[in-house]
């Protein structure tokens, strides 16, 4: 069983010895004149208008506790939908349960605004 | 193969680094973090044990340890964030409001 | 290959993630700036799911990636990021009491590690018998009958959860 996992291993060596030869080749080989248009932030073309290091709103955090939760829950539905047929009606009154439960949550957010943008 | 030893022993040695930065840390996210430390070392010897005696139970803990996990990422650092609010700080040893 | 080649190779992983996992799990604890504690700690989840899948927990390593990795490192990120101050020096951070925390650190481990002393511990002989070679079927049967219950009140836990930090962190005032 475990030497199922040797491709993986040899998938991962691989991905980290290139990811750190290309980075570090390129500072060896590449030329270094920076300059100031060079070594500002870039954004799209635009002027920077402020320093990117300051904190970040809330609502992005809101969108990442929705996202952690509902990870959770795919976590939950994927042992089921492997034994879908096995568990059949049963299971599947269980899941709409699970699912409802959480969905409530997410409707009283989005009623409540916690997700509005603006 | 590895003995169930070393497993325990290097969850055991999670387990102190995450109580040491619990303890030592002044920054409320890294105390955070040596908590989620502690509990992946948990997790470990869990799923040691539930290896090394064949037994799935130990597999379905982890499990909602995740869960549970998940959960108090979401509102603990939601705490963290409403302190910061309030007191421009996360070092636990500035909120004192509460030590006579 | 040999069987006993590939013992030794997966010895070897063995030692290797255990390194990994330890090393960034110091390095989560002891880094003055809390950005490289944060990318260390990512790599103690990696360390710790790759002994799962050494330990024949193949699901609950993937689990493991999604939700810690996944889930709750890019929360603790933007943890950081909402509570830092704009320039990295605010980032680095100290630490307190040292001289008591390391002494009750030292009687923990002196605890485990004679728990771990006195304790007879069973041999395992039924290694890879009874658990098949992947899990998620056999955790989806156990999850919807033995732990139907858990696995409802887990829905309610991430309801109240979600509604917490929703209340919580969401108290800024429009301008």
């Amino acid at each position: 069983m475990m030497a199922s996992y040797i491709p993986l291993i040899l998938m991962l060596a691989a991905g980290m010895f290139l990811a750190i030869v290309l980075l570090k080749l390129h500072q060896w080989l590449g030329p270094h004149r920076p300059n100031d248009e060079k070594t500002s932030t870039y954004e799209s073309g635009m002027e920077p208008i402020r320093s990117a290091r300051e904190r970040f709103s809330v609502k992005y955090y809101m969108v990442a506790v929705l996202f952690i939760l509902f990870d959770i829950e795919v976590i939950f539905l994927y042992p089921w939908a492997v034994n879908f047929r096995a568990l059949g009606l049963f299971g599947y009154v269980e899941m709409v349960i699970f699912i409802t439960i959480l969905f409530i949550g997410y409707f009283y957010i989005l009623r409540k605004g916690a997700l509005k943008w603006d | 193969m590895i003995p169930l030893d070393y497993y325990l022993v290097l969850s055991a040695f999670m387990f102190c680094v995450g109580v040491l930065g619990v303890v030592v840390r002044r920054n409320a996210i890294i105390v955070f973090m040596s908590i989620e430390l502690m509990l992946n070392s948990v997790n470990l010897s869990l799923i040691a044990f539930s290896s090394f005696l064949g037994d799935p139970t130990g597999q379905m803990l982890v499990f909602f340890v995740m869960t549970v996990a998940a959960a108090e990422a979401a509102v603990g650092l939601a705490i963290i964030i409403a302190l910061f609010r309030n007191k421009q700080t996360v070092n636990i040893d500035e909120i004192n409001i509460l030590k006579w | 290959m040999t069987l006993l080649a590939s013992l030794e190779l997966f010895d070897i992983i063995f030692y290797f993630f255990a390194f990994v996992t330890i090393v960034s799990a110091a390095v989560v604890v002891f880094s003055r700036n809390i950005v490289h504690s944060a990318f260390s700690l990512m790599f103690t989840f990696f360390g710790v799911a790759a002994l799962y899948v050494m330990l024949n927990a193949d699901f609950i390593a993937v689990t493991q990636v999604l939700v810690y990795v996944g889930g709750i490192l890019v929360l603790l990120l933007f943890g950081v990021m909402l509570t830092t101050k704009v320039i990295s020096v605010e980032m680095k951070t100290g630490t307190l009491q040292t001289l008591p925390a390391s002494i009750l650190v030292a009687v923990l481990a002196g605890t485990l590690c004679g728990i771990f002393w006195i304790t007879d511990w069973l041999t395992p002989v039924a290694r890879n018998a009874e658990l098949p070679a992947t899990t998620s079927s056999g955790i989806g049967r156990a999850l919807m009958t033995t732990y139907l219950l858990p696995f409802e009140v887990a829905s309610v836990v991430l309801l109240v959860a979600m509604l917490g930090a929703a209340m919580i962190a969401r108290r800024e005032r429009k301008r």
